[in-house]
């Protein structure tokens, strides 16, 4: 039998369009007599809009409609109509509902013209009086106001954290080594690369085929026609390329309710992007102070875990992330205290930003876990290993698969952890003093239900369809690999048509969940088929296979083969002549297997290795090397799953050093909200890395045993980066972005 | 309105365009090159690099009417018919983009840069394509298939 | 954002007429910073004269004085690559090769580079006071977030820092500016060119209006054994700096002869102080006389919440890059610190 396509490095099959530019974009459909426009966005955090003087814009050539709450079309009236799939329990913001402005940047018109120059010129001649009213966007004047967060369909997600244990006050107060600690992120944005943009094509009766930088096809479609009051069948949202999602576009975001509006309202083709400042003003990973504090007895054992987190949120919507409650899936203490609570500022509702919650416990989690070591005088590696969960400690329940122990040993050993001097300040090269630091991951493995539709066509083609996107995970080319094995035929004999709100449902893509959601749907659809195809095989006059059952056969590359005589054999050719050249089409809905799977935790993990340079007299940082070893059950394609973990762990150094969206609570607006200032990795910045994947089989988790691996390579490195510049300096900054003056010496 | 006559990917191109037309918006609304891409649209991404007489620029702060007589090539241009520039090929086997949203303007940066012939060693090559922004964190793949194209390709063949 | 009218100027004659003629006219060369401005709504030029393609048949040129003319239309990268310039002046190469990003220096030109503005987020934000951009309006980054912001020179009206890398080298040249405008051709020296904030932080520089910059002429001197350019910032590349220092040092034996050390990231230009370099002469070239000259060179700076930290990091800077200047080959790429 040929290799199995699951497992191979197989290159990203729309590679040769990405290259050549030729492939396209949500702004980038071209469509006859097309308006652009151009969104007015508040200047004011907080406060009423008095009036909105539109006649100089107006009267610019060219410009053809001004929106805004005075004249805006008529929208369905409930709340719960504007809702979508991510939407956390409040109040959803509706632009250009009424007169209140929320944050600082809210969108407050959009100016339509026949080109994109006019538009954005006109934007500048919308004259708005408002009436400011007090806002406040510092966290820390507001902390009185801190409280729990509301509950509602998202919670089932994002649970709050679970109730205390044992007597944490007492058994910290008790532990002969302790470490407490604060630590602070500064609010984060996701910036993708590609703009928010929509392109809508109207059509006549109110048909609207829009192309949208989202993360979701149908949870757009369905935010869309409820929101305008259309029938679904109406509403068509296409996504196959998408330029860099990382949470922004899990939730409809106000480009696409802008140009549908205005499309609607003008029955014209209308294109919406937003400039880089206003990729801004619709979510960011909130701010958070967290408030740590572990014990351990003389062996090293964790007696006592506390944690407490404090994240933003808007004024009209209660986001929440899980960022409390994973010390306790890694390990076990008797003595717990979690609590995650929200303060509601004058800023707009935080967005999931990759690893939402994991990366920002997990980098105290695990800097308290290494502050923990320096404690005791133990290696940080060794820690770990004396405590390592062999069962989910918060739930008493087994893993379905844990490798974690083979991520630290492998990790460790390819990284050379066994040279780190244990001492702080104490490791040197040239003019740079050198740090190791180490910290561990894990990620909920989630799966959603999923959809999908197979086709064997004349000709001998399989379609396979479903209407997630591909967000640059490699989703087209693991679908491809997956539905290849699942039906026994080769690649190149399969399309998948994806990314389209009319393909078989699909959740967004989110929370590392794609590929187990799809590729489950697809190992039960192919199955499936697989058993339609072989009956009428069999049923095939003279058939080869008339008198095998299904487990007598195999197959492979178009062909049903017996086991025992390869050469008996009927090609799907074959089967279709004989099904009269018709179709034969298999479409199944399948989810995770509740029942089952509730007696277990289903968990990927990851250890994080790092090693960085600290200039001994200016204090510059440069991380010199890191190492991910990932278990996160089976690797479909090991060249985009590794390219999914060198860019989470990019991501995590990038957040450890980089990111931070500066908030100025005078004027009650972000500062840094363009490319330049708001600072990600360059090429400058990237070190030597490599991504080790330990083997984990799972046959319990899904069909295929996959966990997903998008977010689990972030979550451990900033820890590890900022333990890594504890060992190097001595000095342990809790607060993120590290920047290089911090780690001046006095 | 100022015409304009340039020649864009080897064929001449003759616009009416507003002095206010960047050289990005040229390209992408009125010619529907759209493989040159706007990331920030203020020079701080590198996503709209383009070759303009054979040296990599930024087409986003550009006026078109700039470029009047100009010879631009962009990602759409890099390519010989079907065969891949050795390049592009290298960025797909090196999986050097997940979204691909900067694809064509590092591909175009990285042949201007190796044109150049000033950046010699990784650490060169790293600072050297430091305008060119990667969110997805794909630059790993992206300086190795820089590296192998450098080692591997003739210099008069980028 | 606004429409303007475009004409590109077959000479600088030329150039200059039209734009004195129009009160709302202005130079376009690279556009790097002009186009962004535009675009950011903070300038509205009515007409942009483009100076492109003026003397850039020679961009650099050796005059008889035994000092070297740059076109100031010339771009920062045939600039910085240019034989001339390599090897005698490679100061000024590493400095350019330091700023911005390989197809910005393919853009920009050597007068544009002298007119850049500010990167001050306050200045850049509308909805913020700033006496820059709207005079009279105020400081928002004086009790606002003012980590990048000035430490010497500063005034209460602002706080600005002056972002070229390339200027911090013309500094420690001392070269000269050569203008053509409606008055006829002058020479600023460089020291002169940029302007302390006072109260007009409005005003960059002494140019007057319709003045173009034509060329900059570097005297003899490059100081092309010993020279170092040193750049700190968040990132490693690709980020403006947050202190950044241009040292040219001449020794004899272990002594040094002549020195020259100029700092940017931390004043509204590139910061200079004759005395810190008389201070060097005559002494050894170690980090004892280098603390002593960051000492001169630091004197009266003041910090606020967020910046307090370079004024001990320029001194460290100081130091580290005329040790640096000693062997310049340790250099890395991106004016990172010495490995």
């Amino acid at each position: 039998m040929s290799q199995p396509s699951i497992g191979q490095p197989i290159s990203r099959l729309e590679g040769p369009l990405k290259v050549t530019g030729a492939a396209p974009y949500a702004a980038e459909y071209p469509l006859p007599h097309l308006l652009y426009a151009y969104v007015v966005n508040s200047a004011i955090p907080k406060g009423v809009i008095q009036a909105i003087d539109t006649d100089a814009a107006k009267a610019l050539p060219g410009v053809v409609e001004i929106l805004t709450h005075t004249n805006r079309p008529a929208l369905a009236a409930f709340d719960f109509q504007f809702a979508d799939l991510d939407a956390p329990p409040g109040t959803v913001f509706k632009p250009l509902y009424d007169a209140q402005v929320r944050y600082n940047g809210q969108p407050v018109a959009v100016v339509v013209a026949e080109d994109f120059e006019t538009a954005r010129y006109a934007a500048t001649l919308v004259r708005i009086r408002y009436e400011a009213e007090a806002f406040e966007t510092n966290i820390d004047d507001q902390m009185q106001q801190a409280r729990n967060a509301k509950k509602g369909l998202a919670t089932t997600f994002k649970p709050p954290p679970p109730k205390p244990t044992g007597h944490f006050e007492q058994a910290f107060a008790e532990a002969p080594f302790k470490v407490q600690a604060e630590y602070r992120h500064l609010a984060e944005h996701h910036n993708p690369l590609e703009l928010f943009a929509t392109t809508v094509q109207y059509e006549a009766g109110d048909r609207l085929t829009i192309y949208d930088k989202t993360q979701g096809t149908i949870n757009n479609q369905v935010f869309i026609a409820n929101a305008f009051g259309l029938p679904f069948k109406k509403v068509q949202v296409l996504a196959p390329y998408v330029g860099g999602g990382f949470g922004a576009g899990l939730r409809p975001q106000y480009q696409l309710f802008l140009a549908v509006m205005a499309a609607l309202h003008l029955k014209r083709n209308v294109r919406l992007t937003l400039d880089r400042k206003q990729m801004f003003t619709f979510g960011h990973r909130p701010q958070c102070i967290q408030q740590l504090q572990f014990g351990a007895d003389d062996s090293g054992k964790v007696t006592a875990l506390g944690h407490q987190a404090l994240t933003e949120t808007s004024r009209y919507e209660d986001y929440t992330e899980g960022i409390a409650a994973w010390s306790h899936k890694l390990y076990p203490a008797d003595h717990t205290k979690f609590k995650a609570q929200v303060v509601p500022l004058d800023v707009a509702t935080p967005l999931d930003m990759r690893a939402p919650g994991g990366v920002t416990g997990l980098h105290a989690i695990e800097c308290t876990m290494d502050a923990l070591s320096y404690e005791l005088g133990i290696d940080p590696l060794e820690l770990r290993l004396r405590n390592y969960a062999e069962t989910d400690p918060a739930s008493g329940k087994p893993f379905t698969s844990k490798a974690l122990r083979d991520c630290y040993l492998q990790g460790a050993e390819a990284f050379g952890w066994n040279e780190r001097h244990p001492a702080p300040r104490s490791m040197k090269r040239g003019h740079k003093w050198v740090g190791y630091g180490m910290a561990t991951g894990i990620w909920d493995a989630f799966q959603f239900p999923a959809r999908v539709e197979m086709v064997l066509r004349p000709g001998g083609t399989l379609l396979v369809t479903n209407a997630t996107t591909d967000i640059g995970t490699g989703t087209l080319t693991v679908m491809t690999q997956m539905a290849a094995d699942a039906v026994g035929i080769s690649m190149q004999a399969i399309e998948v048509q994806y990314g389209d709100s009319k393909k078989p449902f699909s959740m967004f893509q989110g929370g590392s969940a794609m590929t187990a959601s799809v590729g489950a749907a697809i190992a039960k659809v192919g199955r499936k088929l697989q058993e339609i195809l072989f009956g009428k095989a069999s049923r095939i006059k003279g058939s080869p296979l008339a008198k095998a059952t299904f487990d007598d056969v195999y197959f492979e590359n178009g062909w049903i083969r017996l086991r025992q005589f390869p050469e008996q054999a009927v090609s799907f050719a074959q089967i279709l002549a004989s099904n009269e050249n018709k179709p034969i089409a298999v479409k199944k809905l399948v989810g995770p297997d509740a029942l089952k799977l509730r007696k277990y935790t289903k968990a990927s993990h990851s250890a994080a290795f790092a090693e960085v340079e600290v200039d001994e007299e200016l204090g510059t940082i440069t991380v010199t090397r890191a190492l991910t070893a990932i278990a996160a059950g089976k690797i479909i394609n090991p060249k985009t799953a590794g390219s999914q973990i060198y860019g989470a762990m990019l991501w995590g150094i990038s957040k450890a050093l980089h990111e931070g969206s500066v908030m100025d609570s005078q004027l009650g607006k972000y500062l840094n909200d363009n490319y330049a200032e708001y600072h990600i990795q360059t090429h400058a910045d990237v070190p030597q890395m490599e991504v080790l994947f330990v083997d984990e089989p799972d046959p319990l988790i899904n069909e295929l045993g996959i966990k997903g691996v998008g977010e689990v390579g972030m979550v451990a490195m900033p820890a590890a980066i900022a333990n890594a510049l504890y060992h190097a300096t001595g000095k342990r900054i809790t607060n993120l972005p590290i920047h290089f003056d911090q780690l001046l010496e006095p | 309105m100022p015409e304009l006559t340039f020649t864009v990917n080897k064929h001449p191109h003759t616009l009416q365009v507003l002095p206010w037309v960047s050289l990005l918006d040229a390209l992408r609304e009125r010619l529907g090159l759209m493989g040159t891409k706007k990331g920030c649209d203020h020079g701080q991404c590198g996503a709209c690099t383009v070759l303009c007489d054979g040296k990599r620029i930024l087409s986003c702060l550009t006026l078109a009417v700039m470029k009047a007589g100009a010879d631009i090539t962009t990602i759409e241009g890099i390519a010989s018919g079907d065969t891949l520039h050795p390049l592009q090929q290298a960025f797909i086997d090196h999986d050097a983009f997940q979204c691909g949203y900067c694809t064509p303007g590092q591909i175009c940066s990285a042949i201007g840069m190796l044109r150049e012939g000033k950046a010699h060693s990784e650490a060169e090559i790293k600072d050297a394509m430091s305008g060119n922004l990667c969110r997805c964190g794909a630059n790993k793949g992206i300086l190795e298939a820089i590296l192998q194209v450098k080692q591997t390709v003739p210099h008069e063949s980028i | 954002m606004n429409p303007f009218e475009y004409t590109r100027a077959g000479s600088i004659p030329e150039a200059v007429v039209a734009v004195s003629g129009e009160p709302n006219a202005c130079f376009v060369a690279g556009g790097t910073n002009l186009i962004d401005l535009w675009k950011y709504d903070l300038t509205h030029p009515d007409r942009l004269v483009d100076v492109n393609g003026l003397n850039t048949d020679k961009p650099v040129t050796e005059r008889p004085d035994g000092g070297v003319r740059l076109s100031a239309f010339a771009t920062n990268a045939t600039t910085a690559w240019h034989p001339i310039i390599e090897t005698r002046y490679p100061l000024l190469s590493k400095a350019i090769g330091a700023g911005a990003s390989g197809q910005i220096r393919n853009m920009a030109t050597n007068g544009g580079n002298l007119l850049q503005r500010t990167r001050c987020y306050y200045f850049y934000e509308p909805q913020a006071p700033c006496n820059k951009r709207t005079p009279g309006s105020g400081c928002g980054a004086l009790t606002g977030y003012n980590r990048i912001h000035a430490i010497l020179g500063q005034s209460d009206s602002c706080i600005a820092v002056f972002p070229s890398d390339m200027c911090v080298a013309l500094a420690a040249l001392k070269v000269v500016v050569q203008v053509s405008g409606p008055q006829g051709d002058r020479v600023i020296p460089f020291s002169e060119f940029h302007r302390l904030p006072g109260d007009h932080p409005e005003q960059d520089n002494t140019l007057q209006p319709g003045e173009l910059i034509t060329a900059i002429d570097l005297p003899e001197e490059g100081f092309a054994q010993n020279y170092s350019y040193l750049k700190l910032r968040d990132r490693h590349s690709y980020a403006f700096a947050l202190v950044s220092v241009a040292t040219g040092l001449i020794l004899e034996g272990d002594r040094i002869q002549e020195a020259r050390i100029a700092l940017g990231g931390v004043a509204h230009k590139p910061w200079r102080i004759p005395e810190a370099e008389g201070f060097l002469i005559g002494k050894p070239a170690t980090r004892e006389s280098f603390a002593g000259a960051a000492d001169i060179l630091l004197e009266g700076a003041k910090g606020y919440a967020h910046n307090s930290f370079k004024i001990d990091l320029a001194k460290r800077a100081i130091i580290r890059n005329g040790l640096m200047a000693l062997s310049p080959d340790t250099q890395l790429p991106g004016a990172r610190p010495s490995a």
